[in-house]
């Protein structure tokens, strides 16, 4: 049993493959070894799980209608199915097991304490193989599945410096020979080695390597550079890279308030002077209205007055959009106002916020910036 | 892509994106893609058009609709299997268990309708109620092209923004799109757009300007804005229509919708009456000040001693039980003035809300508040000669009181508390085993109980000890 630890998971899974299909070339190992693949994702019980390494193995027609009493039964079953004729031994099997921490919960770990159960006991010829991206892995395994894994693993770690970054980045973009425009290609890898070597390129990629050495991430921001190709612009120019990048780091909370009305906006402003005066402790919505009363009275002219269940619905709306939480699972005692209820935004976030926000009355903006002297 | 630009506006760099992504047919695209924006900021109406003017095999779920994965699953397949016309394998219905048999099925399906050489679209709408769902739906469906091994590429639409999303273990991250809200002049075009044809389209944006510029500090959404245009319109073309003024009369014209919009604000806006109770309003002509609203507290009747034990109730929870004395007894003497002021805003009662209190805190208020206001010959509680407790069970009373007689009184008391109760202006709080009786919660608001305080001639700000 092995298993695989990666933080980008496709490249497990296509090193995995490029292994078995190289096994697969020597003769003696295609016609006799049988291979299971199994997802934590797909099969989210053991019985699905079991059902599926029937289907995998073609043993339908042989477990028929059969009951078994344990899993443990029919598993042995199934392999005991694989007998071949005069040799004693059975057909080897690779168990290849995907999303490997799922199955560690699954009710009592039953497939993996009989999958190892299998391959330490010597009765068929069986390898476990599992890919996970976790790196506590062991300490989710049960005490005697544990003791019946060999505990070799192999780590896959993203461990390249910045250089090489820069090289897979070119590699990625770079067309190969085989592209059927030669003009075409030889002009557009030109211009992918200008990129490579342009000083503000290369800025955008150290702070996206500083930020996540991911190489997921790095096609993201190649994707969105690409999506800017039209036919009357095939080539990428610096531009494109460092807009990609804008979009990949904008916050996303900050563009939700971008869209809130300025109602709004000045509840968020008096959940911040709440959060100021109180330290973070949690407020309801009547607090927050009389902090809002209070601007509207001594400091505003151009937000109106408006009624209590006005501001109630604005409140809601931003409950709705998850920029207010309440703490605790209202009890049906609770009238609406009164419940307590938390902000996830810092002040930074919405000061920032308002920096961007269109049209925003200068009152308003005057008490976002004002502190304490208020009271 | 000329009627896609006419049919989808202020959307034109969205959709651009969005086509760049998906390529040509068999091309592979992103395996996942989120789009997030605000409500009605047209991220449904933009995948919808675009799906159907480009032909893009397609499937559209609501996960509001299909709030369990077999039934979202089941949907899905059920879609799948209608895409190219053919009545008899529409009318088949597929049943599906388990994400596993999902895989499968959706193999066959797609193969079987002929689309397995180019990009299946599955469009997940309201894509936040998939977390309260089974849990390996999410992390499933962001690497629904790796586990199909097939060319497909799921879409989720949400309001909610994606580091929400994210399982804690990780997960295939998709493609994160954002869809910026509509600006004011984006309103603008879009509402102007859907003009009646019997008036001009200066008219109509004229009108559009009027609205937004009431409710825009307010509420920024199109749907609702939609709504409120399409409501108040035939409010707005009444001096035009009885010919007190032309379509040019600016002034006129904002000065008779402007008042409506404001009433509007407070009624149909907030939903407390129907759009339909609200557009027989503007035909009856009537004056606008007798609208009954929905909500339980707009229009409540209630008889003289309800009044009374609604305003003691309200007073013995905003009141804390140490001033019960200076507020409620005739000779309370001196009482200490530093330990009585408040200390601190935040411990305002009305900022923390209602506080529970027994039965007979009640009764005691309500005794000292009834006493001065009721004429003798109606003064049920000149008998009381002492407190008594009722049990939590209505139907036994318990009396350390010798005068029995009276004991119709106090039933017909507590037939008026339930009353409040069941009308929801006051809680019962506690569970019914407790041993010290009944506690009780006043809910209903200041103005509310001013209002009745009014109809009875009782200042009842002279006895809250927040007003102080």
């Amino acid at each position: 049993m092995i298993s695989w630890f990666c933080s980008f998971h496709l490249a497990s899974v296509h090193i995995l493959n490029q292994a078995l299909e190289e096994l697969m070339e020597i003769k003696q190992v295609r016609e006799n070894v049988l291979q299971v693949h199994l997802n934590g994702l797909l099969q989210t019980n053991d019985k699905i799980a079991l059902k599926e390494i029937t289907k995998q193995l073609c043993l339908e027609n042989v477990v028929g209608d059969k009951i078994f009493g344990t899993f443990a039964e029919n598993l042995s079953f199934l392999l005991e199915a694989l007998k071949k004729g005069d040799r004693t031994t059975s057909c080897p099997v690779i168990f290849i097991l995907d999303e490997f921490d799922l199955f560690a919960h699954h009710k009592n770990q039953t497939l993996l304490y009989n999958l190892f159960d299998i391959s330490q006991s010597a009765q068929t010829p069986v390898a476990v193989i599992g890919l996970t991206c976790r790196l506590d892995i062991l300490e989710l395994l049960e005490k005697r599945v544990k003791s019946r894994f060999s505990h070799r693993q192999i780590h896959l770690m993203n461990s390249f410096s910045f250089s090489q970054y820069l090289k897979i980045f070119k590699e990625q973009l770079t067309l190969p020979e085989a592209f059927p425009d030669k003009h075409f290609t030889e002009k557009w890898n030109e211009t992918v080695q200008g990129l490579s070597e342009d000083k503000n390129v290369k800025d955008v990629l150290l702070k996206h390597f500083h930020a996540s050495k991911d190489l997921r991430s790095l096609h993201m921001l190649l994707m969105l550079a690409l999506s800017h190709i039209t036919s009357s612009r095939p080539f990428i120019i610096p531009t494109d890279l460092i807009e990609a990048n804008h979009l990949c780091s904008m916050d996303s909370k900050a563009n939700i308030v971008h869209g809130l009305s300025v109602l709004e906006i000045c509840l968020l402003i008096a959940m911040k002077h709440l959060n100021d005066i109180y330290q973070d402790e949690p407020f309801n919505f009547q607090m927050v209205y009389n902090e809002f009363q209070k601007f509207i009275q001594r400091k505003a002219h151009s937000v109106y007055n408006f009624e209590k269940p006005v501001v109630m619905k604005a409140f809601e709306h931003l409950q709705q959009l998850e920029l207010v939480k309440v703490m605790e699972r209202t009890s049906v005692n609770t009238q609406r106002e009164y419940q307590l209820v938390k902000l996830l935004l810092d002040n930074n976030q919405i000061m920032d916020a308002l920096q961007k926000y269109p049209n925003c009355p200068t009152d308003v903006r005057q008490w976002a910036a004002s502190s304490l002297s208020w009271l | 892509m000329f009627p896609l630009e006419n049919a989808v506006l202020c959307r034109e760099s969205q959709v651009s994106t969005l086509m760049a992504l998906f390529g040509e047919r068999h091309h592979f695209s992103f395996p996942s893609i989120f789009i997030y924006g605000h409500t009605a900021s047209g991220k449904t109406y933009v995948m919808k058009t675009l799906m159907k003017t480009s032909e893009l095999p397609h499937v559209i779920v609501n996960c509001v609709e299909c709030f369990t994965s077999r039934i979202l699953l089941e949907h899905i397949l059920n879609q799948l299997n209608c895409l190219t016309p053919s009545k008899d394998e529409c009318t088949s219905h597929i049943a599906c268990d388990s994400f596993n048999d999902f895989v499968r099925l959706f193999k066959k399906v797609t193969q079987d309708q002929g689309v397995d050489d180019q990009t299946v679209y599955i469009v997940l709408d309201k894509a936040e109620y998939l977390r309260e769902m089974e849990a390996n739906l999410l992390p499933a469906f962001l690497r629904l092209q790796e586990l199909t091994n097939r060319n497909v590429t799921v879409i989720f639409l949400s309001q909610i923004v994606w580091e929400k999303f994210r399982p804690n273990t990780g997960c295939f991250e998709p493609f994160i799109m954002y869809f910026p809200d509509y600006s004011i002049g984006h309103l603008q075009k879009i509402l102007s757009h859907d003009h009646p044809p019997e008036y001009s389209a200066d008219f109509y944006a004229a009108y559009i300007n009027i609205l937004l510029g009431v409710f825009y500090t307010v509420c920024r959404d199109l749907k609702e804005l939609r709504h409120l245009a399409a409501l108040n319109f035939s409010k707005y073309c009444e001096p035009v229509v009885k010919g007190e003024a032309n379509e040019r009369d600016t002034r006129k014209l904002w000065r008779n919708i402007e008042p409506h919009l404001k009433k509007a604000m407070h009624t149909v806006y907030l939903r407390e009456i129907s759009s339909s109770q609200w557009e027989k309003l503007q035909q009856d002509d009537t004056e606008m000040g007798q609208l009954k609203g929905l909500s339980a507290h707009a229009h409540v009747e209630l008889p003289y001693y309800s009044k009374f034990i609604l305003i003691a109730a309200y007073l013995a929870s905003y009141n804390p039980t140490r001033t019960d004395k200076r507020f409620f007894l005739k000779h309370h003497g001196k009482i200490k003035k530093a330990s009585f002021m408040k200390k601190h805003e935040k411990t305002s009662n009305h900022l923390l809300g209602p506080k529970p209190f027994p039965l007979d805190r009640l009764l005691a208020i309500l005794y000292s508040i009834v006493d001065s206001r009721v004429a003798p010959t109606a003064n049920i509680f000149s008998q009381i000669n002492w407190i008594i407790y009722i049990s939590t069970n209505s139907t036994s009373l318990c009396l350390t009181l010798h005068s029995i007689s009276n004991s119709c009184h106090f039933h017909i008391l507590f037939i008026f508390i339930t009353s409040l109760v069941t009308l929801q202006l006051l809680t019962l709080v506690g569970h019914d085993d407790q041993l010290d009786g009944p506690k009780y919660k006043c809910t209903v608001s200041l103005d509310f109980v001013r209002a009745i305080a009014r109809t009875v001639n009782f200042d009842i700000i002279k006895y809250l000890y927040d007003f102080l």
